[in-house]
């Protein structure tokens, strides 16, 4: 089974009183163990419901959702599928739950019922992941919001998942606070293993990944990696997403008639291709 | 206004009662207060006095910081003790005019009662001073614990699970409402001049978008709770197990001494 997740014909809609509002229809969708995807998708395009399908918080209303080949729709085995799919929000002070960093990070393993010594060294080792240790014994308010988004992370890992799902985790914080937490989660996913499945809208997050999906209304309406993905500016543009600016401006010198290589996303790669092309 | 706002004015100067079992003095506590009025005559009165002035000294935090809080409550202080000169009518009468007399046992009485008061809130404050928020919740779990054996653990487990989040989100809640006051004041409302009807009337801005936003954060904490496997506190274990050490016996001989010591008083003068 190489499969963490796994969709088969799922479908959701949000019924309200005067329609039927669907989300997901008839969705199919496997995520391998070990990758790290990222899904891209505007406002409304059905990425955080799809993120919550994916730990059961949202059940399917046909079709069924995978995780380890269990069922979301299992209550029995409901604690086992949202140990194995941690989920990261995007607002870091809704989902904090204690007043100290470390009795935060201590609720998840705490909820599954651990000897307290475990409980002490998973804590102690998911704030070394992500750089927080020294700020155990602080109060979560008090810190920056790439901080308090990187404890939520701790609280996540310390249940020793073997997925994350994090949706838009960068969305409320500044670029410092950004870049460190994606620095956090692509360590997570090269060193410790842990799939990872990033849902955002900053492009340039997508170079991280191994796959990046997008989602349009409801449907994929790309799938690759991020080079195959980003070499189609144009068609990203349709699904009302920005490209990262990087990649416009290849393409718009290549319309010009510059000759580049598929695939350019970073800013230094970016750079030197230019120079290159110049030079010719 | 909402910024010098610290919420059980916890003080962390790590003294030897900041390191003492919260359940333990939870329990010491009201040990005191009940003791306080317990203690009938000024001999007795004057002994908790000289407790009380030891705790302040071994708590290591300022003077000043609960004669802050004392200042709070000084209108209620005067008010009793000026209602209680009046109240009685035994003993010596010692100054009378008009209708009124007072006699010296209602002057003795009014200053007994001032006196508790005042030791009522200063040991109450040395609680709260010397006790974090989350270490109260934590012993006052702990000390209800015995409730779940008559099937009332589910209950306790919320009270301090409400306990919890309510201290979590107070600082997020204040932080929001300096925002959104910020924004109405951008807006125009006017929060400092008008007449009192007014100036009730420029509460309602913040309070409708604070209610909505408290409303969608706890649904957000909400799932993010459940993701974290939260089921409403069955087979939860605890980081912090808290134990009983050798200062918290000693701190409980002290207040059997105390209470000794007060009772005697009581019986021989």
């Amino acid at each position: 089974m190489n499969n963490i997740i796994e969709f088969n014909n799922v479908t959701y809609n949000y019924s309200s009183e005067d329609a039927d509002y669907i989300v997901l229809k008839d969705f199919n969708l496997n995520i391998k163990k070990g990758s790290f995807t990222v899904i891209l998708g505007h406002n409304g395009s059905g990425k955080s419901t799809l993120a919550k399908l994916m730990n059961g918080l949202y059940k399917p209303q046909s079709g069924s959702v995978l995780v380890n080949g269990i069922n979301t729709l299992d209550e029995e085995l409901d604690l086992k599928v949202k140990s194995t799919v941690g989920m990261v929000f995007q607002n870091p002070d809704n989902q904090i739950v204690a007043s100290v960093v470390e009795e935060d990070v201590a609720f998840g393993p705490e909820n599954l019922g651990l000897p307290q010594e475990e409980i002490r060294q998973r804590v102690d080792s998911a704030l070394k992941t992500v750089n927080m240790y020294e700020h155990k014994n602080d109060m979560p308010h008090k810190l920056s919001g790439g901080q308090k988004q990187r404890i939520a992370i701790a609280g996540v890992i310390a249940m020793l998942p073997e997925c994350i799902v994090l949706d838009e985790p960068t969305a409320m914080l500044d670029p410092k606070g950004r870049q460190d937490v994606i620095d956090t989660i692509y360590k997570l996913n090269k060193e410790h293993g842990i799939t990872i499945v990033l849902i955002t809208h900053f492009m340039e997050q997508a170079k991280y990944a191994d796959r990046v999906l997008v989602l349009n209304n409801g449907e994929i309406t790309a799938d690759g990696t991020p080079i195959e993905v980003f070499s189609k500016p144009e068609f990203l543009k349709n699904s009302g997403l920005d490209i990262p600016q990087t990649t416009e401006l290849i393409f718009e010198l290549a319309k010009k008639g510059l000759n580049f290589k598929n695939g350019i996303i970073s800013v230094d790669d970016t750079a030197n291709a230019i120079a290159a092309a110049l030079r010719k | 206004m909402l910024n010098d706002f610290t919420l059980g004015q916890y003080f962390p100067t790590n003294s030897l009662i900041h390191r003492l079992d919260p359940r333990i003095k939870l329990l010491l506590t009201l040990g005191f207060l009940i003791l306080i009025f317990c203690a009938t005559n000024i001999y007795a009165l004057t002994l908790i006095i000289f407790f009380v002035v030891c705790l302040i000294f071994l708590t290591k935090i300022p003077l000043k910081m609960y004669v802050k809080n004392l200042k709070f409550i000084l209108p209620i202080l005067i008010f009793t003790t000026v209602i209680n000169l009046f109240y009685t009518n035994n003993g010596n009468i010692i100054l009378e005019f008009w209708k009124i007399k007072i006699t010296d046992y209602a002057v003795v009485r009014s200053i007994f009662l001032s006196l508790r008061i005042v030791l009522l809130i200063i040991i109450s404050s040395a609680l709260t001073y010397t006790t974090s928020p989350n270490s109260i919740t934590t012993g006052l779990e702990s000390l209800f614990s015995p409730f779940k054996y008559i099937g009332l653990g589910r209950a306790v487990h919320t009270m301090t699970m409400m306990m919890t989040i309510a201290l979590r989100f107070i600082p997020t809640l204040v932080e929001e409402t300096q925002k959104i006051m910020n924004a109405q004041k951008a807006r125009g409302v006017n929060f400092e001049n008008g007449s009192l009807i007014q100036r009730i009337k420029a509460i309602i801005p913040i309070l409708i978008p604070l209610l909505i936003s408290s409303v969608k954060s706890a649904y957000d904490l909400a799932e993010a709770m459940e993701s974290r496997c939260y089921n409403g506190g069955e087979n939860k274990t605890n980081l912090k197990v808290l134990k009983i050490q050798k200062s918290d016996y000693l701190a409980v001989l002290f207040f059997i001494i105390c209470c000794l010591i007060v009772f005697l008083f009581n019986i021989v003068f």
